[in-house]
């Protein structure tokens, strides 16, 4: 066991799986020789060769029209988008493409890529890096969509999503790269991909989130206790597809639930949620389900993050609505 | 030294240089005589007389497709007569190693790399089985997405070249698909990774009724290779000689590891843009048509090879006797494919285990169909 920040674990999992399997290549904008700029692929260059581990021209929809080429070869691309802000040059390659790949050839060809893009706010970036854009991954058919909220997760979760026979979009938040250590085992080890992990159990409330809500969550979590209120965390881990099966068991124990996201209310995936549990136990409930979201507007000018992003004081203004409903 | 001002630098002069050094490569005129005896790729009887056939084929299956689209045999259909040169000679270039990225216009050419004529009915009707690319034929299913075809061809050759393969990936687009972000980047990215890498532009003078000439202020699509640094050519498309050792030159480099090659072929299309309600008297002349009409790649090689006494009406009859009977067959065997169930649907969407939302879609269109 060692102490991993997410982003080493993240290193650690690609290290793995370069190891584990010749077809794994890592490619992006600045991976290569650079580590990348938030030093996840530091050197894997050096370790593996610049056949293995390399950078290309600037330019996303190429990234991702090599991606998909390569997996017509056999290979097993892990491409990076360098900011998750930049996926719109790459909706094409990712929705249009890789997504459809083995469906529209009957079954004949598949595309076993994994991109990992960073994103999230708190860390004062600017324009167009910290957007929340998981909800447009979620809406393509096609996809999994993956949002670690540890360094544990992140490792057994990208090790998983780099084995998966289908692409895979792997969401890392910037804000959770080096906020906090783990244990994280040094061998492989994985997380299944679409279960949900209860990062703190309850009675009195179920809150469903993932990403940098998590943490955000536990801290509300810990404050309603204070309070007398027990309140159980579920973190999603992967988005697409849902953990049906853990949200409502989770929903029937308690009666009561917030569905927290950082992205805006209209966006993300939290009205699915809402829409699921409503479908599914409408007769668990004791009050509506609530939503905790960023505003509709665009993502903020740095200076107003604070003012706008989602917080646990956010989470238990609304969890209270929910307890006292 | 440097330059006392922009004008002493000559940005104008530059470009029309350039622009004149693109010169269009032929090798057969439009009567069928060998106007560039240096060129004459020399391809045995044998050859000369398939690729004939091919061609006349691909007409007649052209003429057909037209029909049947009309009789609601057939779904999406884009025209191909005029292109025959173009999209025949350049795949006749080809191994069987080499992939194919085709556009939506290029089914000849995955045909011709072996995908059935059935397959390629159901394509067009829109029925996963004519996806379903037979084991051992390097093709994609064509794209709709002008551009796409660019980029992911620059990972297949860039795929190869990292498995040591000595064979390419080829792709085509139109005129108008040279004005997509895509298309740059294809041709930039192989060229940064000396990829083996056809690109071949289709210049058939319109996009739907759009112009060549309002696509972009170049003088040819093939000097846009020169941004990408890679070699570019432009070809007279109606010339089947010509289109063939271009190609055949550009894979000759490619695979020796020399980088790709971007290749302009100057060609029109007869018919309308697709069968979907396309009129192109809309938006092009009867005298553009005819004069093309004249340079028609069938009538040149027809005349071509008769002087060399290798084809004649009697062999042009047998190759069209038997294009209609395949067809026929073909189509009667795409009659038969089963009808699409949304289950089998469910099932081409992921290899692994079904995710839970699928799995609870599938019990309930399972029960469904079982009715």
């Amino acid at each position: 066991m060692a102490q991993m920040t997410m982003i080493q674990a993240i290193t650690d999992a690609l290290r793995t799986e370069l190891k584990n399997d010749e077809n794994v290549l890592v490619f992006g904008e600045d991976v290569g020789n650079n580590g990348g700029v938030f030093r996840a692929t530091e050197g894997l260059q050096k370790e593996f060769g610049e056949d293995r581990v390399f950078d290309t021209p600037l330019a996303e929809s190429g990234i991702g029209g090599l991606a998909v080429g390569l997996s017509l070869q056999g290979f097993r691309p892990v491409p990076e988008i360098q900011f998750f802000g930049f996926v719109f040059e790459v909706m094409d390659s990712i929705s249009g493409q890789l997504a459809r790949m083995r469906f529209r050839s009957g079954g004949v060809y598949n595309a076993p890529v994994t991109i990992r893009s960073p994103f999230g706010g708190g860390v004062h970036t600017p324009e167009m890096h910290a957007d929340s854009l998981e909800g447009l991954m979620a809406a393509s058919p096609g996809l999994k969509v993956v949002i670690p909220s540890s360094p544990y997760d992140a490792k057994g979760l990208l090790i998983s999503s780099i084995r998966d026979n289908d692409p895979v979009i792997f969401l890392e938040h910037m804000k959770l790269y080096r906020s906090f250590r783990e244990e994280v085992p040094e061998e492989e080890y994985t997380i299944p991909l679409g279960e949900a992990a209860v990062k703190r159990e309850g009675t009195d409330l179920s809150i469903i989130t993932y990403g940098a809500m998590v943490q955000e969550s536990l801290k509300a979590a810990e404050e309603l206790e204070k309070e007398g209120f027990s309140v159980e965390v579920i973190d999603l881990r992967t988005i697409q597809p849902l953990d049906i099966k853990t949200i409502i068991a989770s929903v029937e124990k308690t009666g009561r639930v917030v569905v927290v996201q950082e992205a805006q209310r209209q966006a993300g995936i939290a009205a699915n949620i809402v829409a699921e549990i409503n479908e599914r136990a409408i007769l668990s409930l004791e009050a509506p389900v609530l939503r905790v979201t960023a505003p509709d507007t665009i993502f903020p000018f740095s200076q107003a993050e604070t003012v706008w992003l989602p917080n646990s004081k956010d989470i238990i203004a609304t969890a209270k609505k929910v307890l006292t409903f | 030294m440097v330059a006392k001002n922009v004008k002493q630098l000559g940005p104008v002069e530059i470009l029309q240089e350039i622009e004149e050094k693109f010169e269009m490569f032929q090798i057969l005129n439009e009567e069928g005589k060998i106007v560039n005896k240096d060129a004459d790729p020399k391809l045995s009887d044998e050859d000369l007389t398939e690729l004939m056939r091919r061609m006349v084929y691909t007409r007649i299956l052209d003429q057909r497709s037209i029909s049947l689209n009309r009789q609601g045999r057939l779904g999406f259909y884009a025209p191909t007569a005029g292109q025959e040169a173009s999209q025949l000679a350049s795949q006749f270039a080809l191994k069987k190693e080499d992939f194919i990225l085709p556009g939506y216009r290029d089914v000849p050419q995955i045909i011709w790399h072996g995908l059935p004529l059935s397959q390629a009915f159901l394509f067009s009707r829109g029925h996963f089985m004519g996806n379903q690319i037979p084991e051992g034929v390097n093709v994609l299913p064509p794209q709709i997405i002008i551009g796409a075809q660019f980029v992911q061809a620059a990972g297949v050759a860039l795929g190869m070249q990292k498995r040591g393969k000595k064979s390419v990936a080829v792709t085509y687009t139109g005129d108008g698909g040279s004005s997509q972000g895509d298309f740059y980047e294809g041709i930039n990215f192989a060229g940064a990774f000396k990829s083996p890498a056809i690109f071949i532009v289709q210049n058939n003078q319109f996009a739907i009724s759009t112009p060549r000439e309002l696509q972009t202020a170049a003088k040819t699509i093939a000097q846009k290779g020169i941004a990408a640094g890679i070699p570019s050519v432009l070809v007279d498309g109606m010339d089947p000689l010509a289109v063939y050792v271009a190609t055949r030159d550009a894979r000759e480099r490619a695979v020796n590891g020399e980088g790709p090659t971007l290749i302009e072929t100057l060609c029109y299309r007869y018919g309308p843009h697709t069968m979907a309600g396309d009129d192109p008297t809309r938006y092009r002349t009867s005298e553009t048509d005819s004069e093309w009409e004249k340079k028609d790649p069938l009538v040149r090689f027809r005349a071509y090879l008769e002087t060399k006494k290798l084809w004649d009406e009697e062999k042009e009859n047998a190759v069209i006797e038997q294009a209609k009977e395949e067809i026929k067959a073909a189509i009667k065997t795409a009659d038969g494919a089963p009808k699409q169930k949304v289950t089998d649907l469910m099932e081409f969407m992921y290899g692994d285990e079904m995710p839970f939302n699928l799995k609870e879609q599938y019990e309930l269109y399972k029960e469904k169909e079982s009715k």
